[in-house]
């Protein structure tokens, strides 16, 4: 057995023990519940990394296989499986958000659907379950594919997909029995923040030890993308989520910052979720199957580079405009608008070196529907790019904040950009992991066309009743006093969540369609292996 | 040769990259962040404000539970209509205690930063159990089992010491006292004059009027009347801080 072997083993035995204390002693039965998942979990990874021991060979995997490198996939191919699964379950539950909006009848009087605790569910269900697990997915493929050399660890890639998993499964049941920082788009409580940080830190360990080992001379620009989101993203973490717990029997905890630091450190952190996890992070899955699938380079490395520099550094002060009007320093508010409207630029310069990538290969956005899905992503950022630099400007601002237009905004980034790339990654990955040709391209069309409807009803939905809302909220009559009371503007505003509800049903139904087709790429029916055609000679 | 070819160094160097991106991401958050704590003019002093009593701390808790953030701010910004539909503009120490701070992103439902002593327990009490009951075109879920639930304020008195390690200024006094601070506050005739020396203005009432227990219902609603009403703005001089 193998230090790391014997290590681990060791650590999550203590894990275990602790955790049956913790469940055993803990203040709430939700945060008892917690504890025993943890206590599971651990336990179950104890048992596998023996059972792992006594079958493997005496040898540790090789990692080359006649000069070629000897790729470790099985953690691609879970936290891909994952990323359809959480998806589903996130645009599931995103909808049924939506119908409760429109017809609020839906939340049942049940304390655990009510729309407080199901909106963090499908927040960090598309975002960190869904989003989260086609990065790191994506990332362990791209990695390896571009420094031609195995993961590094052993056991621990299989620890970093399996922990972060672990972390969804007690975020979301987490929000459904109440647990929760209230803290937006970090909502997890302090033991949930911990072991993401274990598993963080793991990752970025695993994917430097690649990179490290690299036989390719130059690191390969989606690369230099998904080494910028992950650490951010750790620095993010820790400082947004700096807190001390009531106890170790407390699911409870108090966030050290307070009023209006804490709002700055929890924009700073939100934008930046959105700059480094949905963007930074998706980048480098254009930068690398992009042209794969087209067959083309790049368009421009130097545009690269620049773009690359300049969107790390800019996006980090975005934050503030978040928090326009407010009892945030007005100094602070400024930087946060000048340099959100600075970032308009390198968020172009990546839509055109993406775009311009199909130079030469245009026409097969007629025949190739997944590398169209994946062009309309970029179009989609495009788009988002330039709506959020708009929607930062103070005087946009004072009517968009706190209205539906901002909800519209984040799904043209979330569903056009983020969901389209990671479908497009997707659909090319499966073929490739399982070494099977897709089920059918025609189903990936389809797909494309219902998801698109979708998208467009939701955004158009949510431009309406935002901006609708908005100036409901400061019209004046011809006296001098407000025209509508708050609750005729929430009247209003019921056709509008109706019709994002059905844009939402029919996205949801594409990434079933998608599912359905990828399943059958994993799967095929004997029938139709077997039906090929055979040729017959002409008598 | 060029600029472009000194680039290599981070293409070639995992290190050299972790670093460099390390020191450009740092840059912006530095500069936004820190003066925030030691600029005088971010929080300025005003008159009025208190740290919670523990049966507000408790409905406060309540209130991020059910993540009544995702539909209520708490932060009326400096605009005409939003002055005269809410009241006065938040200003920044009325949220100095609030760990974390509640100000929110959107209003599907209206601003509560001074929803305190609008309506009546009543009509909170109703508005909760079944918000349609008095808003007939709402979209707010309902929230009975609120004041069928015993509040749990057992371990309320270790909350407050950890908020007195993070900086609001609960005593050694307001710590001993805090079982006892929230069974005054949520009854309607017992002596609450030690509580209100505690914490100025401090209402002690039956909040859920429900006489019989202390539910969540009363920590709740104590916690909405007291949003916003800290600062008598009668009083408040907005150029007292101007220098």
């Amino acid at each position: 057995m193998t230090l790391g072997e014997g290590g681990t083993a060791a650590a999550f035995a203590a894990l275990a023990f602790l955790s049956v204390v913790v469940s055993a002693r803990a203040y709430t039965a939700e945060y008892s519940f917690h504890a025993f998942l943890f206590a599971a979990g651990s336990l179950a990874a104890v048992f596998t990394i023996f059972n792992r021991y006594f079958d493997r060979p005496a040898e540790p995997a090789p990692l080359t296989i006649d000069g070629k490198p000897n790729y470790n996939m099985g953690p691609v191919k879970f936290a891909t499986v994952m990323a359809m699964v959480w998806g589903i379950a996130g645009f599931l539950v995103g909808l049924y958000a939506a119908l409760e909006l429109a017809f609020p009848l839906l939340n049942f009087d049940l304390p655990w659907i009510s729309f407080g605790r199901i909106r963090p569910l499908h927040t960090s269900a598309v975002i960190f379950a869904f989003g989260g697990n086609v990065l790191i997915g994506t990332s362990f493929y791209v990695v390896q594919r571009t420094c031609r050399a195995r993961l590094a660890g052993d056991i621990a890639p299989w620890f970093v997909v399996l922990g972060y998993n672990f972390f969804i499964l007690i975020a979301g049941t987490g929000y459904l029995l109440g647990i929760t920082q209230a803290k937006e788009y970090a909502e997890p409580e302090w033991y949930a923040d911990l072991w993401l940080t274990v598993v963080w830190v793991t990752y970025l360990l695993v994917f430097l030890g690649t990179i490290v080992r690299r036989t390719e001379p130059h690191i390969y620009v989606a690369n230099w993308f998904y080494l910028a989101f992950i650490v951010t993203i750790a620095v993010l973490h820790l400082v947004n989520n700096a807190a001390i717990p009531v106890s170790l029997f407390s699911p409870k905890s108090y966030i050290v910052w307070s009023g209006v630091q804490d709002a700055m450190v929890q924009w700073w952190y939100g934008h930046n979720a959105v700059g480094f996890f949905l963007t930074a992070g998706f980048l480098a899955i254009m930068y690398y199957f992009i042209p794969k699938r087209a067959e083309r380079p790049i368009y421009s490395y130097r545009l690269s580079i620049i773009h690359f520099w300049a969107l790390i550094f800019l996006y980090i002060w975005a934050g503030p405009h978040h928090l326009h009007y407010t009892a945030l320093p007005d100094w602070a508010q400024t930087l946060g608008m000048t340099f959100s409207i600075i970032l308009w630029m390198p968020s172009w310069g990546g839509m055109i070196n993406g775009l311009m990538t199909l130079s030469g290969a245009w026409d097969k956005l007629r025949t190739d529907p997944v590398l169209r899905m994946m062009v309309v992503s970029v179009a989609f950022y495009g788009m988002a790019t330039f709506e959020g630099p708009l929607m930062s400007v103070k005087a946009v601002n004072s009517l968009s904040h706190y209205t539906d237009w901002t909800i519209g905004h984040v799904h043209s980034g979330a569903l056009g950009w983020v969901g389209y790339v990671s479908f497009g990654a997707i659909y090319c990955l499966v073929p490739w992991l399982w070494n099977r040709p897709l089920h059918s391209l025609k189903l990936v069309n389809w797909h494309f066309w219902i998801s698109t409807i979708g998208i467009v009803l939701y955004i158009t939905a949510m431009w309406v009743s935002g901006i609708l809302q908005g100036l409901m909220w400061r019209a004046y009559t011809s006296l001098g006093f407000l025209e509508y009371s708050f609750i005729e503007t929430v009247e209003a505003m019921h056709p509008f969540y109706v019709i994002r509800a059905l844009g939402g049903s029919l996205f949801l139904f594409g990434a079933l369609l998608m599912a359905w087709n990828l399943w059958r790429t994993v799967n095929p029916r004997e029938a139709a292996a077997t039906m090929a055609p055979t040729l017959v000679p002409a008598e | 040769m060029s600029l472009w070819h000194k680039h290599a160094i981070f293409e070639k160097n995992s290190i050299i990259l972790l670093i460099g991106i390390l020191i450009v991401v740092a840059i912006g958050g530095l500069v936004e962040i820190t003066p925030l704590f030691y600029l005088k003019s971010t929080i300025e002093k005003v008159d009025g404000i208190r740290p919670y009593t523990p049966l507000e701390l408790a409905g406060r808790n309540i209130y991020i539970r059910e993540g009544c953030y995702n539909c209520h701010s708490q932060m009326i910004r400096a605009l005409r209509d939003e002055v005269e539909r809410y009241g006065h503009y938040s200003l920044a120490a009325e949220s100095m205690h609030d760990h974390p701070f509640q100000w929110g992103s959107k209003r599907t439902g209206p601003d509560l930063a001074r929803i305190g002593q609008k309506y009546s327990d009543e009509w909170h009490r109703d508005h909760l159990r079944e918000p349609k009951s008095v808003v007939p075109g709402t979209v707010m879920p309902n929230y009975p089992w609120l004041e069928q639930t015993e509040l749990d304020y057992a371990h309320i008195d270790d909350d407050m010491k950890v908020n007195a390690v993070l900086g609001v200024p609960y005593t050694a006094e307001m710590i001993a006292n805090a079982m006892e601070d929230v069974r005054t506050q949520a009854s309607a005739d017992a002596d609450s004059a030690a509580l209100v020396k505690r914490y100025p203005k401090a209402v002690a009432r039956d909040y859920d009027g429900n006489a019989a227990r202390i539910t969540e219902a009363d920590a709740l609603i104590a916690y909405l009347q007291v949003l916003g009403t800290m600062v008598d703005f009668k009083l408040y001089d907005d150029k007292a801080n101007i220098r």
